[in-house]
């Protein structure tokens, strides 16, 4: 099949955009579904910002392609395989704690990667990410604030989150993963090296997590994929969700 | 729910929108300490607007007047502190 | 104003009214007359409690919302629903009750919400008739609201209207790009109209002739027009609005009168009006099973966070509940 997400900074955009925008769809649907009404505010302005550096991103992948595409065929048209986000976007709101934990790794991530994006030789990107990284350091501040709170609050919150930790860790590496999309856009120099980030990342689990009294799973298991449009089984669910109304109605504006 | 849950206290937020202004109070969160209570009035209160001041304080801490003892409070006027007690001759103009 | 007594209940009173009659404020502490804050209480809570569960029907669309501007725009809406609830319980504590007590009475179906959100969002039409709809009716209310007496609530309304601009320009944009679209999605924005209408001009309440106005609620600046008026208003506003969209209202008794200067429109089903309000509508069952669920489930986060916080500060918490 001939896909037109050849270059790699497009398919970098895509899966950066995608990242966020499947994330943005697990957020969404909780809003009134939260602990407290600041919660509910809190919620939604985390799920706006990643549906906004989705469409930035989906925007500037469109322009570069030059196929006409709208941000809503990239979001609305494409299929499961197709799709480039990390598995650990697209896993499920098993109760808040899963909620907070997918978003602390995230958010963890998130900053040394867009503060490297800042650095970037596209213009376009580098405006996206200079916004990202403060939407992000806000996040960060906000989900490592509740990762403590419920890591060391009562017996229950502990052992909730300890559970999530132990189911989402091993989703983590697709996030950081680097492949040769990323090499070559760092040798083309594109972009500046992202081999800090994990490091990065790890220091900022390692001290949150030892203030919330969390540990690592030990099962080094990671199960990666997303970046190849491999997901887990709870994707196709998403999908189909998110993209049916704008499927049933080919051409009709909305 | 259990009947002994102990709710978040709440906390007053008050706002400076720019420098140059005074905090104003704008509302009230619920909120287990002071860094939640601060994201939370951040949130609600400033949608995030950068560059903005803000200060929550738990409502139990504000000490406040009772306005039913007013005339007791500020009766006692001293008519002196107000400018229009003063007469400026037209001729200076604005003061 | 001198008093002999200032401590006399008749002193108060009599403050309090010229107060009212002046125009001004009743601000937090002042001395109220019992009846005053328990209708505020109750009026301001359940205005509250109607933004809160108001998020639910509209909440439901969001993860299929048609487009990613149509989704951004509709999360934007709900947070902000969220956010006058909180202004909203933030006013009504400074009556001197929690949030907690007025989640109870809500629970326990002792204080009500908006009855237009007992009804189901079956497509995504329906999200832009409750824009257009819904927060047009309300609207007409909340402008009043802004002059109610109670200080707090009155500035909770000036910062909600502020915000509520969008909100039906939202939902009126919706309608019209789909009664300008495809046949399906013209039949779309139909039928949301043919269900949402009559449920909308419902919202005001009772005829004039059968629902009770005290002059007291009209001192109080509760109620500065009545049910009838703020309809009628409604209506003549929003008729005109429909002909532009092209779509046809469900009401065949529906005209200009033109020696009235108004519509005249058919007669409201106020049993079934009943029926939904004394919580036998299509979806009460559902929002409030939502919302006590909602709160249940979040009790552990609650309850740890609180953990946390006497943790830090050193302090046992079974010893701050003895107090």
């Amino acid at each position: 099949m001939m896909t037109t997400t050849t270059t790699p900074l497009i398919r970098f955009l895509l899966r950066t955009a995608d990242d966020n925008l499947v994330l943005a769809q697990r957020l969404g649907a909780l809003l009134a579904r939260m602990p407290e009404l600041e919660e509910d505010i809190a919620v939604a302005n985390v799920c706006l910002d990643h549906l906004g550096q989705a469409r930035s991103l989906y925007a500037h992948a469109a322009i570069l392609e030059g196929l006409g595409r709208s941000e809503d065929d990239l979001a609305m048209l494409r299929d499961e395989r197709q799709f480039l986000n990390a598995t650990l976007v697209e896993q499920p709101d098993v109760d808040f704690a899963h909620t907070i934990v997918r978003q602390f790794f995230v958010d963890a991530y998130q900053v040394p990667f867009y503060d490297v994006l800042c650095g970037a030789s596209d213009p376009v990107l580098a405006g996206i990410a200079e916004k990202a990284v403060k939407e992000a350091r806000y996040h960060l501040r906000r989900s490592a604030t509740w990762v403590v709170r419920l890591g060391d609050g009562t017996e229950e919150s502990h052992d909730r989150t300890q559970a999530a930790v132990d189911l989402l860790w091993r989703y983590t590496g697709d996030l950081l993963a680097l492949d040769e999309i990323e090499e070559t856009l760092v040798a083309d120099g594109v972009l500046p090296s992202l081999d800090g980030v994990r490091g990065v990342f790890d220091a900022t689990v390692a001290s949150v997590f030892a203030e919330a009294t969390l540990t690592l799973p030990t099962d080094p298991y990671q199960r990666l994929g997303g970046r190849a449009g491999v997901h887990t089984e709870q994707f196709g669910h998403l999908l189909p969700e998110m993209q049916r109304l704008y499927r049933s109605h080919p051409g009709a504006r909305w | 729910m259990s009947a002994s849950e102990q709710g978040w206290p709440l906390w007053e937020v008050f706002v400076r929108a720019d420098r140059g202004l005074n905090h104003v109070h704008a509302g009230s969160v619920h909120a287990a300490d002071a860094e939640t209570a601060l994201q939370a009035a951040r949130d609600v209160y400033t949608r995030r607007a950068e560059g903005v001041s803000i200060w929550v304080v738990r409502s139990t801490e504000i000490v406040a007047s009772d306005p039913d003892r007013r005339d007791d409070w500020f009766g006692d006027l001293k008519p002196y502190r107000h400018p229009t007690f003063y007469e400026i001759p037209d001729a200076i103009g604005h003061m | 104003m001198t008093v002999t007594d200032e401590t006399t209940e008749a002193a108060l009173q009599e403050r309090f009214d010229a107060t009212l009659a002046d125009g001004r404020k009743i601000e937090p502490r002042d001395w109220m007359p019992e009846p005053y804050r328990q209708t505020m209480i109750r009026q301001i809570a359940q205005h509250a409690h109607s933004e809160v569960i108001g998020q639910q029907p509209e909440g439901n669309w969001i993860t299929r919302a048609p487009t990613l501007a149509r989704k951004a725009v509709l999360v934007a809406k709900v947070q902000d629903e969220a956010g006058h609830g909180l202004y909203l319980y933030s006013a009504c504590e400074t009556l001197g009750i929690s949030r907690d007590e007025l989640n109870r009475r809500l629970h326990e179906g002792r204080q009500k919400y908006s009855s237009i959100f007992n009804y189901p969002t079956l497509t995504w039409a329906d999200v832009g008739a409750i824009g257009w709809l819904v927060d047009g009716a309300a609207i007409t209310n909340q402008v009043m609201l802004t002059r109610t007496s109670y200080g707090p609530y009155a500035r909770a309304m000036i910062r909600i209207c502020k915000e509520e601009s969008f909100h039906q320009r939202q939902g009126f944009e919706i309608m019209h790009t789909l009664a300008t679209g495809t046949d399906e999605q013209r039949a779309m924005a139909q039928d949301a109209l043919d269900r949402w209408w009559w449920p909308s001009i419902s919202m005001f309440g009772p005829p004039d002739a059968e629902s009770v106005h005290t002059e007291q609620s009209v001192a109080w600046g509760i109620k500065l027009e009545t049910n009838d008026q703020l309809r009628q208003k409604f209506v003549d506003q929003t008729v005109p609005q429909a002909d532009y969209l092209g779509l046809r209202i469900p009401d065949p008794d529906l005209r200009w009168n033109e020696e009235r200067g108004h519509y005249d429109f058919g007669a409201i089903d106020w049993d079934d009006f009943w029926k939904v309000v004394r919580g036998d509508g299509p979806c009460n069952r559902e929002r409030l099973e939502h919302k006590r669920a909602t709160w249940e489930a979040g009790a552990w986060v609650r309850e740890a966070a609180l953990a946390h916080a006497a943790k830090k500060s050193g302090r046992d918490t079974t010893t701050e509940e003895a107090r």
